[in-house]
């Protein structure tokens, strides 16, 4: 089965879900006096659900007929593709969402610029180190005092 | 008329909103032209900036500017390296490629700016004439008949997406519209679908849900496959100026491309991509024999189609946004998420609410327009040099710039880990072909539909204003057609190639 089916079950899936909650658990929190509204918060994921499933069911059985075109990259052969790559930088993506708080601004920035450029295989720190920096320096810079938006920059056990 | 262009001349030509068309060419020309990145993420990551400065004329003329740079930068990456970094150009390096090939690189540079010129400032003046008469009707529209023209417009959005994508088109906006119904909606003061987080509280946020659809997709697509770009040079520039015999020949082609490329912009989910390549086959067909066999070997008029048909249709885009709040796109309906955050609800009552507003952003087109003729033109050599940044200093960045976007929209951190978990996401459905603009869109419209949805029905007390309202009828009627009709053709196109007869 080609992958866009399977896609298709696992929304179908979704829907499924969706549409439980919204035909069946939604309405048991509901008041009283809302039950006499013509629209429940309800009934619009109720239609959706209806829709969402029709559709993928849809293009689950394969009704809709798709000339085959080449891809722009083809999943199948993933593994021909810079795919290590791939997942470092969004590991790094996750590390980087989890420390911003933690380890502040400053060091979380520098770091994944630098980390993400040593994934994608570049060895020359005396460039990547004063690039990271001066980089994470300015836009510090023009989101803290040009933009007016709070970013904590240093690690939060020096207060702030 | 007059008095508002009054008004839009008056805001326009403030120092700072001119500093902004200029900013916001620059920034998207130099964007524009990496490869892989197209519009629709530039604008995506512009968003903070331009939420954060409060006016909205301001921050629209900003955005528009990136918008049109962002296609100009496209189409001189499709004419130097063959690798347009955005789809509107893919029709631009048929014969901009082969131009640059031979030599004549400054030449076809100058023929696409003036092209794109000449396409965005007739599209401008299309959109002022027409804009205001639709929203003059657009005026008379009751909840319901919103409700029908928001369906009617996401399901011309499926309609137009091709041979066998209409489903997953079709099921792609309903995503969307599930997504906007995760929150507390305003009609009911009651948390749906947040699985008792108390991040989702608040649903989620656009910006996020747009970076996480178009920008780290295209990123992840870089780190992939390297080598997507072939960058073999296509020589250097020189040599800017064309012929007058080769302006007498594209003249007329851009006549026509303005006014083609700007009614194909007007209807939603058709857009600069549709027109650029509608337009060169228009031209190509159209063309003497002699000149026919030009084309795809470096042809003025080859090369001036497409791009005066984008940029007609990038300005044409606008008319629904503006005149009925209607997205047709996923550049505009970003662009509309940005103009409700900054508490401008585009639509019919635009023109009178905030006629600053509208005008404005008339007026900045035709300045940003002339700004990409004048500056950008003289400085796409210097600008080139930015596609010498080497990918493994450039990704990092790209990414860096989505997440900084999705945290501070939100100032939060939560919203990193949603937006790398949809980012993903959005990658396997890339793989597999699915339209991730409707998503985007139905998202941006599910809030409103929801709304207009629940505001009839309870004027009416039930669905009864489907049929005691005309024209939601009608609108309704014309959205099932426009479903079903293309399944109904391929199908008889399949039955003809079988050697069945059909009925007529």
């Amino acid at each position: 089965m080609a992958l866009d089916r399977w896609i298709a079950l696992v929304l179908l899936g979704i829907c499924l879900i969706y549409g439980y909650t919204a035909w069946f658990t939604m309405d048991g929190s509901l008041a009283p006096f809302m039950r006499r509204n013509p629209i429940w918060p309800s009934t619009f994921p109720k239609v959706l659900s209806v829709l969402g499933i029709v559709a993928s069911m849809i293009i689950l059985l394969g009704f809709e007929k798709a000339e085959p075109k080449t891809p722009d990259i083809d999943y199948r052969k993933l593994g021909e593709y810079k795919l290590g790559q791939a997942i470092g930088l969004l590991v790094l993506m996750v590390a980087y969402a989890l420390c911003l708080r933690p380890l502040g601004f400053l060091f979380s920035t520098a770091a994944f610029l630098v980390l993400g450029s040593f994934i994608l295989g570049e060895r020359k720190w005396h460039i990547m180190i004063p690039v990271a920096v001066t980089a994470t320096m300015i836009v510090w810079y023009l989101v803290q005092q040009v933009l007016g938006i709070f970013l904590r920059p240093l690690p939060s056990m020096f207060g702030v | 008329m007059l008095e508002g262009l009054l008004i839009g001349l008056h805001t326009a030509f403030s120092i700072k909103n001119l500093l902004m068309v200029i900013g916001g060419c620059l920034i998207g020309t130099f964007i524009g032209m990496l490869p892989g990145l197209g519009p629709m993420s530039i604008i995506a990551i512009m968003i903070p900036v331009a939420i954060s400065m409060g006016d909205a004329s301001a921050a629209l003329i900003l955005l528009a500017g990136v918008y049109y740079g962002a296609i100009f930068g496209g189409s001189t990456s499709s004419i130097l390296l063959n690798a347009p970094g955005v789809a509107g150009t893919v029709a631009s390096s048929f014969d901009g490629y082969p131009m640059a090939k031979k030599g004549k690189a400054g030449k076809a540079l100058t023929v696409a700016a003036i092209a794109s010129f000449c396409g965005g400032t007739i599209g401008a003046l299309l959109l002022m004439i027409f804009a205001p008469m639709l929203s003059s009707v657009a005026l008379l529209f009751h909840s319901s008949e919103y409700f029908a023209l928001m369906v009617v417009g996401l399901s011309a959005i499926a309609a137009f997406a091709g041979t066998g994508q209409v489903t997953k088109a079709l099921m792609m906006t309903v995503l969307g519209l599930i997504l906007a119904t995760v929150g507390e909606g305003a009609l009911f003061n009651m948390p749906r679908f947040t699985m008792g987080l108390m991040d989702l509280q608040s649903g989620f946020g656009f910006i996020t849900l747009a970076m996480a659809m178009f920008a780290l997709p295209e990123a992840l697509f870089l780190v992939l496959k390297p080598n997507r770009a072939s960058t073999d040079d296509g020589g250097e520039i020189k040599d800017l100026r064309i012929t007058a015999k080769e302006a007498k020949s594209i003249a007329p082609v851009i006549g026509r491309q303005s006014l083609q490329g700007f009614f194909i912009g007007v209807l939603p989910g058709a857009g600069a991509t549709i027109a650029s390549f509608l337009g060169y086959a228009v031209e190509r067909n159209i063309a003497t024999k002699s000149e026919q066999d030009e084309f795809g070997k470096g042809s003025v008029k080859g090369l001036a189609a497409p791009e005066t048909a984008n940029n007609a249709a990038c300005t044409g885009s606008f008319v629904p946004l503006l005149t009925l709040g209607i997205p047709g796109s996923g550049t505009t309906a970003i662009l509309l998420g940005a103009l409700i955050a900054l508490n401008v609800s585009p639509g019919p009552r635009l023109m009178i609410d905030n006629p600053q507003v509208f005008w404005a952003v008339i007026v900045s087109m035709y300045i940003g327009n002339f700004i990409l003729l004048i500056l950008n033109l003289p400085l796409i050599p210097y600008i080139a040099k930015v596609l010498l940044i080497p990918r493994n200093y450039l990704i990092p960045f790209i990414l860096f710039f989505t997440l900084m976007g999705a945290y501070i929209g939100q100032n939060n951190a939560t919203e990193l880990l949603l937006l790398v978990g949809f980012g993903i996401c959005a990658t396997a459905l890339k793989f597999a072909d699915y339209p991730l603009a409707p998503l985007l869109i139905g998202f941006i419209l599910g809030g409103m539909l929801e709304d207009n949805f629940s505001r009839s029905m309870q004027l009416y007390d039930g669905v009864a204003f489907v049929w005691e309202r005309p024209m939601t009828l009608g609108l309704l009627v014309l959205a099932v057609i426009l479903v079903i009709l293309p399944s109904y053709r391929a199908r008889r196109a399949r039955a003809r190639a079988a050697g069945v007869a059909d009925g007529d």
